[in-house]
């Protein structure tokens, strides 16, 4: 607790607002939403935080930020020292200040959160990762760790492959990362946009990571420029951190027609191409009228894309109510500010199109919530003769993603769940020796901080194998 | 980046490159492709393979320029580079014993077809080749593929080389001659061509395989713009082919999906310089 104020006058301190750019004007562009803390606003949040000895926060962060401990030092005004605990504990903070679901984990269990709001820890930590970006030279050098000899091969260079990285390289491996695209980040490059998380911030991640002496290989796609037995047979150890790349299809009528597109390649056009700048040349269709069916952090990401290049009308289609929604409280709000219409309880039944095979519109069953399925969530079912249509022109899915089989065709002996997914025990070890996996490819689509939490935990399995001198 | 190690002209905007890019040329097998991203900022172009040469570590692609990019990729200079490629992706051809095997390729298809029918006539296949183009100086590799193929018959729309009239003319005539009637076919080019083959081999029986080049982004599956409807599946042509049964592809939503961005494409060969707009539209139909 903060040694100057009493604990009156820190209960007085109302949580910190976020200021963002004035939604109708960031309707239209794709500049950062959220604008960032100052310093003043930074360390009044900061001097919140009531340092609770049990440390609650700490166990709702999958990669157990020190949070009490940074909040401290930046209370004090000790931005170096706050800095250091962070990036001591999270390789990627900039980022996870920005897209952690901070209210379903750390913020959750905040025990300011009953009365007068969680500290805005994710803001806190948006604020010291910034700062610390922005003054390289005011950070305290780590002491360089004795290089162990070992080598680890990391596939794919998303936010599970730029942790495990971090981690190996703080430990003294070397790291190589094998990214099959041509830019690194994984989907924090191609699926999280620029107005979410600007991809300046992702460079200086992978920057910072090359200082650390990772090396980085683009246009290396495992399983077919290398096969994973050849990853085994090169590097002492290997880390598959591929991800759930490949898009779940509708398997609807129309699925096909112009202006259908599945979210990752609405995103990957976008994000990675510059498909919205008018001076790349890779293409996209401007809808006016878009929908976007599904309720996930994607589906927020693409909605709100839509409507940035465009679309005058842009609807989230979304088959439960909201309180079921995947996706961030803050996006769902965000979109709602940006003027996204959101359909709630409907079903896309068949996508309609012209004969020129462009899409027209969009057919919809209405539903309502029945018993819990096996996910805890009530189950939508149809209600009957209520369908409906929807005049549209283009048709974003974005129900989920499953596991890229490329690399695990061309590695018959790794054991995979009946889905795909690559089969690990706790530690994160494949059957195979020395091949670890973490992050979507093993969870199935899940999380950027449940992926760096494995990249995190499975790092310290790969070091213990390392040791054990194999 | 990958350096240029040759760049031929063949035909009008067709260019030959072999490029140095040791690790695809290790893994590449017969029918896979690359996606080639010339520069920061361009777009990445799915290319076929159509030959390697693993000790040498470099892979052949052979070029149309047909926009600003694939303009931009035949017009590096040998001793510069290209930025990223990567691969190979896509499936293996399968090669087997069909006996006598009709090669059909159009355009820069000849191509990719060419690898295809060297695998085929080294498998012990007897190939006879066709191959098409509007004019005598666009039709490729005529010398290449008569090293391997028992035959080597060109059809020009001009009549300026061997038939006048399409591949499918020529096809028409081999399969009507029972001692010639080929048992599989493969062919290779632009999409109403390949179609021609098929519905022409389709009442026959003849088991005729395509390789098919729609829109795609990341070429891992990653993406599923290029899903193409294979009878009555949905396919992603980068991962589960390029090569599909004809008889299977639904060609007209194939051309169709094609044209999702002529407006878009229409608008960058607009923007050209006018010396280069020029070149663009003299080999085009």
């Amino acid at each position: 607790m903060n040694k100057n104020l009493s604990h009156k006058e820190i209960m007085a301190i109302k949580r910190v607002n976020m200021r963002e750019q004035d939604a109708q004007e960031r309707s239209r562009n794709f500049k950062e939403v959220n604008l960032g803390l100052d310093k003043e606003q930074a360390i009044r949040e900061a001097q919140r935080c009531l340092q609770c000895k049990s440390q609650p926060c700490v166990d709702g962060c999958p990669v157990r930020v020190r949070i009490p401990e940074f909040i401290e030092a930046l209370g004090e005004g000790d931005l170096p020292e706050a800095a250091h605990i962070l990036l001591a504990d999270n390789t990627l903070p900039a980022v996870c200040g920005r897209v952690c679901p901070q209210e379903s984990q750390c913020e959750a269990r905040c025990v300011r959160g009953a009365k007068s709001g969680p500290v805005a820890i994710g803001y806190l930590e948006r604020f010291v990762a910034d700062w610390a970006m922005e003054h390289p030279d005011e950070l305290r050098i780590g002491k360089k760790p004795q290089a162990s000899g070992k080598s680890v091969a990391v596939v794919g260079s998303g936010p599970a492959g730029l942790t495990m990285a971090g981690e190996l390289a703080h430990m003294g491996h070397n790291v190589t990362i094998f990214e099959a695209l041509h830019e690194t980040g994984g989907v924090l490059r191609y699926g999280i946009p620029e107005f979410r998380l600007p991809k300046r911030i992702v460079d200086l991640e992978v920057t910072r990571m090359k200082s650390l002496g990772v090396t980085i290989e683009c246009n290396v796609i495992v399983g077919k420029t290398v096969t994973l037995e050849e990853l085994s047979e090169e590097f002492d150890a290997v880390f598959i951190g591929n991800g759930a790349g490949l898009p779940i299809m509708l398997d609807l009528d129309g699925e096909n027609l112009k202006g259908v597109y599945s979210a990752n390649e609405y995103l990957t056009r976008v994000n990675l191409m510059g498909a919205w700048r008018d001076d790349l040349p890779t293409p996209i269709i401007h809808g006016r009228q878009v929908a976007v069916i599904g309720g996930g952090n994607t589906a927020m990401d693409a909605v709100r894309t839509a409507r940035r290049i465009g679309a005058e009308r842009a609807i989230i289609l979304y088959r439960r109510s909201e309180a079921e929604m995947p996706a961030r409280i803050e996006e769902i709000k965000h979109a709602k500010e940006e003027g996204i219409e959101f359909i709630f309880l409907a079903a896309p039944l068949e996508i309609l199109g012209d004969d020129q095979g462009w899409v027209t519109g969009l057919r919809c069953q209405k539903m309502e919530l029945g018993e819990p399925d096996a996910s805890g969530r009530r189950r939508p079912v149809p209600i009957p003769e209520t369908t409906f249509e929807l005049e549209v022109d283009v048709v974003i899915n974005a129900i989920g993603t499953r596991a890229n089989p490329l690399l695990t065709a061309t590695a018959p002996n790794l054991n995979l769940s009946p889905k795909g997914n690559i089969e690990t025990d706790k530690t994160g070890e494949t059957n195979l020796p020395g091949v670890f996996a973490g992050g979507d490819i093993v969870r199935g689509g899940a999380t950027v901080i449940l992926a760096m939490g494995d990249g995190k935990n499975v790092a310290s399995a790969i070091d213990a194998y390392l040791k054990k001198g194999v | 980046m990958f350096e240029i190690l040759q760049n031929d002209t063949l035909a009008p905007n067709v260019h030959r490159l072999v490029i140095r890019a040791p690790r695809i040329a290790k893994a590449r097998k017969s029918g896979q492709f690359v996606i080639v991203h010339p520069e920061q900022g361009g777009e990445r172009i799915p290319l076929t393979i159509a030959d390697a040469d693993p000790q040498a570590g470099t892979i052949t692609l052979f070029i149309q320029a047909v926009g600003p990019s694939t303009l931009q990729i035949v017009g590096t200079p040998v001793g510069d580079s290209l930025q990223d490629i990567a691969g190979p992706l896509g499936k293996e051809t399968e090669i087997e014993q069909w006996g006598r095997v009709a090669c059909v390729g159009g355009g820069v298809g000849t191509a990719v077809l060419y690898p295809l029918a060297k695998a085929l006539a080294d498998a012990g296949n007897e190939v006879t080749t066709i191959i098409g183009g509007r004019a005598k100086q666009f039709i490729i590799l005529a010398d290449e593929l008569a090293e391997f193929s028992r035959e080597v018959l060109p059809a020009t729309e001009d009549g300026s080389l061997g038939t006048q009239g399409f591949v499918t003319n020529v096809l028409q005539d081999l399969i009507d001659d029972p001692e010639n009637r080929p048992q599989a076919i493969f062919a290779v080019g632009p999409v109403p061509m390949m179609r021609a083959v098929c519905e022409l081999s389709r009442p026959y029986g003849i088991k005729t395989i395509v390789s098919l080049n729609p829109i795609m982004i990341d070429g891992t599956g990653m993406c599923g713009g290029c899903r193409v409807k294979i009878g009555e599946e949905t396919k992603f042509a980068c991962v589960d082919g390029p090569e599909f049964d004809g008889h299977q592809v639904d060609f007209a939503l194939l051309m169709d999906r094609l044209t999702m961005y002529r407006e878009q494409e229409a608008k960058l060969i607009g923007e050209l310089p006018p010396e280069l707009q020029k070149k663009l539209i003299k080999v085009k139909k």
